[in-house]
């Protein structure tokens, strides 16, 4: 333990290094750049960026590969309060809260809030980091094909149970996303499904094209049929909002405290951000006192999601350097890195590497504090990009939306996908169907279904299998309460006889 | 072969040299703007690792005046990536890293593409594959591990392996037909987890690439138990502990007889001009000798076995029909062919 605080030390004067800090700087800034651009994404930015460092040293080089990853999480942020358009998965749920924020003027507190929700999740994933590292890897082995699906489980139950629209809207939005999810090559029989023949189809629909379609066009869509008015929203260019923001932040911290022990666990699990974000949002939402207000504009819609993101996204890299198993998309292109400076990831790593680890370690932390710093000051510049006129700042949405969905798989076809999916969240807004869980079994659905056929086979058809230990057992009642929550809520609330203000702890 | 090999790339090199030893510019062609390497993989993966490599290497070493850029199409078990180079006839400019989906997945999915719509550039390597099992099991060779699998019901033993009606999945095959019992097969996205899966104890058996599980060797929680080559790997270094590749006894010898190898090499699409080729071949051969590539291949242990023209298009075409045979026998080609 101390030597582990040593090294810790040591790590800290690596990166304290004046060229690193000018890397650290360097990597936030092009993070923020890949993460504002819709589809560009983290994954794509560093590999994109990769080979610049071969001629670095190691420890330089994953300072600033992850700097790009930590400026990718928090950049993710900005356009989904913005614009409505999530520029990485993880970003959705924060779109729900965020945009009405941002409609309503208040999007200098909303990204003020973004922004410190997610150093404090990235913070706490790092701390988590330092003092349990061993522990926590050997707790991420535990996690078979029946106990990933009990993750995926308890996300979609989590975040299904409360819907403000009737419940067949609701099943239909996911149904139809389950389908959209099913297209392409099935991982576990090596078949196409549902693509027709159709050669464009074999990849499937990805994801973000679907996401960048659905909000962002379709955002735009709703916006031009009232009428394309002077829309500029009169947001103050005044630094005084990230300190008036932090003020309330405090009364927050049970919030804070639930959405980053969610994302600690589901980025070890190793399921990752996404799923993350989705599942604190959705228990928010079920405890909050506020719950009814959340969807309108709530400060607690965008905290819950982004602490979790950032401690998922965070805490991803643990698994990725003990196990060498990358608990992201981007984590897998920064495992390629390693293993190019010839740095073997495994459980040997931590033993032969102590000053690259301890090194990367340290870039966390002061990469997050730098990262930080570096939003918070574009705060009010950000906001001002709401007063530029809609008739202006449309096109330019329109035309990052589709170099974003372009950049996913290099496809062109992706593009005239993406207006399709705007054209069809056009109509589905009109019909009040709601879009968040079509989004939701599009991004989590073939995940799901992977796992849970995998557990099936391995148990030959049995579906004990779900409750065959403590851990997938503990895993799938909790989603089945989540699942019921409403229904349990009221029968406490009978039980308990009392009026009004019957609410069960927290 | 490799001797061939070695005096075939020495001759080509020296009628290159003889033929444009006047003018500065040593090649007949020279890329005009950005050279593309399409993976048909996801990022992370053996031949995303590779190709990344080498745009390091290239960029590193300046083997290239223009810059050379990876995509990944990994869409329909790289299909997608496949297809794209089917269609760009003539493009000079565009490579792609090829692994044993070149064959399995117009196989198994019936897409309308063939090696022969493309044009072969060179073989760079050969991953290897090993058996390998939890090291807290009792089994300390193939051949207690085989003893077990045939004392036990059909459907007790499972395999992890990376995607369905791929290389993975038909080396199980062979090895139930060695075994002559049916083993689960669980699919997983990736060679990494398909490892932490056997770790972790939800499998029984791998057979992961080398470079995929030889960090779990060295932490002593994986036992390699053989390996699927006609002879054991040249890497003589100490890896775990006193043992090194070369201490790993080959299938054959412990009574599987199941040989298999993947392809790492470059294709270019139909109908590129021979000088591009010329130009490609001469560029890999400049890789090989970095010492980065090197370190690549004894990091993953890989059989360095490097081919061109036609001895390439031959062996690509060998492999083409015994991939058949094999994925004809396990029931995986699909309906249409």
């Amino acid at each position: 333990m101390f030597d582990d605080i040593g090294n810790l030390m040591h790590g800290f004067s690596v990166v304290m290094q004046p060229h690193n800090i000018v890397l650290m700087v360097v990597g936030i800034v092009l993070g923020v750049i890949v993460g504002v651009l819709p589809g560009l994404g983290g994954a794509n930015g560093v590999a994109i960026l990769l080979p610049l460092t071969f001629s670095m040293s190691p420890t330089s080089a994953i300072i600033m590969l992850s700097c790009i990853y930590w400026g990718a999480l928090f950049g993710g942020a900005i356009t989904s309060i913005l614009f409505n358009i999530p520029g990485e998965p993880w970003s959705v749920a924060t779109t729900f809260d965020g945009y009405p924020m941002a409609q309503q003027g208040r999007a200098g507190e909303a990204l003020t809030a973004a922004f410190t929700s997610s150093f404090v999740g990235a913070l706490f994933a790092v701390i988590m980091i330092t003092l349990v590292a061993p522990l926590v890897a050997s707790f991420a082995l535990r996690f078979g094909p029946a106990e990933i699906f009990s993750v995926y489980f308890l996300a979609f139950c989590s975040f299904v149970g409360l819907s403000k629209e009737p419940p067949f809207k609701t099943v239909a939005s996911m149904m139809i996303g389950f389908a959209l999810g099913a297209v392409g090559l099935d991982q576990m029989t090596g078949q196409l499904r549902l693509t027709f023949g159709f050669e464009t189809l074999l990849g499937g629909f990805d994801f973000l094209i679907a996401v960048i379609g659905l909000f962002g066009i379709g955002e735009i869509l709703l916006t031009m049929e009232e009428g394309l008015s002077f829309r500029g929203k009169s947001a103050k260019i005044d630094l005084k909002i990230v300190v008036q923001t932090w003020k309330q932040l405090p009364r927050y911290w049970m919030l804070s405290l639930r959405s980053c022990l969610i994302g600690c666990w589901m980025g070890i699990s190793p399921a990752g951000a996404t799923p993350a974000s989705f599942m604190s949002y959705g228990i928010a939402k079920r405890i909050s006192k506020r719950g009814h207000n959340f969807g309108k504009g709530e400060i607690e819609g965008v905290i819950a999601p982004e602490t979790a993101a950032h401690a998922a996204g965070t805490a991803a890299l643990l698994p990725m350097l003990a196990l060498g198993v990358p608990g992201s998309p981007t984590a897998a292109v920064l495992l390629g890195g390693l293993l190019i400076w010839g740095l073997q990831p495994g459980p040997l790593l931590f033993v032969e590497q102590t000053e690259f680890v301890w090194g990367l370690i340290a870039s966390m932390y002061m990469g997050n504090i730098v990262g930080l710093i570096v939003v918070l000051t574009c705060v009010p510049l950000f906001a001002a990009i709401l007063r530029i006129p809609f008739s202006v700042i449309a096109p330019i949405i329109l035309v990052l939306c589709a170099i974003g969905a372009y950049t996913v798989n290099n496809n062109t076809f992706d593009v005239v996908m993406m207006l399709v999916f705007g054209v069809v969240g056009y109509f589905m807004k009109k019909a009040n169907y709601p879009l968040a869980p079509m989004v939701l079994a599009i991004v989590l659905g073939d995940k799901a279904e992977e796992s849970f056929r995998q557990s099936l086979l391995g148990s030959q058809g049995n579906l004990g299998v779900f409750f065959s230990n403590w851990l997938v057992g503990t895993v799938m009642t909790l989603g089945l309460i989540a699942l019921f929550w409403p229904i349990i809520q009221n029968g406490l609330a009978r039980v308990r006889g009392s009026i009004g203000s019957a609410r069960p702890v927290q | 072969m490799s001797v061939t090999s070695k005096i075939l790339s020495f001759g080509v090199a020296a009628c290159v040299g003889a033929a444009f030893a006047v003018s500065a510019p040593a090649h007949a062609w020279e890329p005009t703007h950005p050279v593309e390497i399409i993976v048909p993989a996801g990022t992370g993966g053996g031949a995303d690792q590779m190709a990344r490599t080498m745009q390091g290497i290239i960029t590193k070493h300046n083997l290239s005046k223009q810059p050379v850029v990876v995509i990944n199409k990994s869409g329909g078990a790289g299909g997608e990536g496949f297809l794209d180079v089917k269609n760009a006839k003539g493009n000079d400019h565009k490579l792609i890293i090829t692994l044993s989906n070149l064959f399995t997945t117009p196989m198994a999915t019936g897409i309308p593409f063939n090696w022969k719509d493309m044009t072969p550039v060179a073989m760079m390597a050969l991953d290897e594959f090993i058996l390998w099992v939890n090291a807290e099991k009792p089994y300390k060779t193939a051949k207690d591990y085989v003893d077990a699998i045939k004392a036990a019901p059909d459907n007790t033993f499972k395999m992890g392996g990376t995607g369905s009606k791929q290389e993975d999945q038909i080396i199980t095959v062979a090895l139930q037909k060695a075994t002559g019992k049916k083993m689960i097969y669980i699919p997983q996205a990736g060679g990494g987890a398909v490892a932490v899966q056997l770790v972790g104890n939800h499998v029984d058996s791998t057979v992961n690439n080398p470079i995929e599980a030889v960090a779990h060797w060295r932490a002593g929680k994986l036992t390699p138990l053989c390996v699927f080559d006609s002879k054991k790997l040249d890497y003589t270094d100490k890896i775990a502990g006193d043992k090194s590749w070369n201490d790993i006894p080959t299938c054959k010898s412990a009574g599987l007889d199941v040989e298999y190898l993947m392809l790492r090499g470059f294709f270019m699409p139909p109908g590129v001009s021979k000088d591009a080729v010329a130009y490609y071949v001469d560029m890999f051969k400049k890789v090989r000798e970095t010492p980065e590539w090197k370190k690549l291949m004894s990091d993953g242990a890989f059989n360095q076995t490097f081919m061109v023209g036609d001895e390439y298009a031959k062996w690509v075409a060998n492999a083409e029909k015994l991939h058949e045979g094999l994925m004809k026998e396990a029931g995986f080609l699909a309906k249409s062919n």
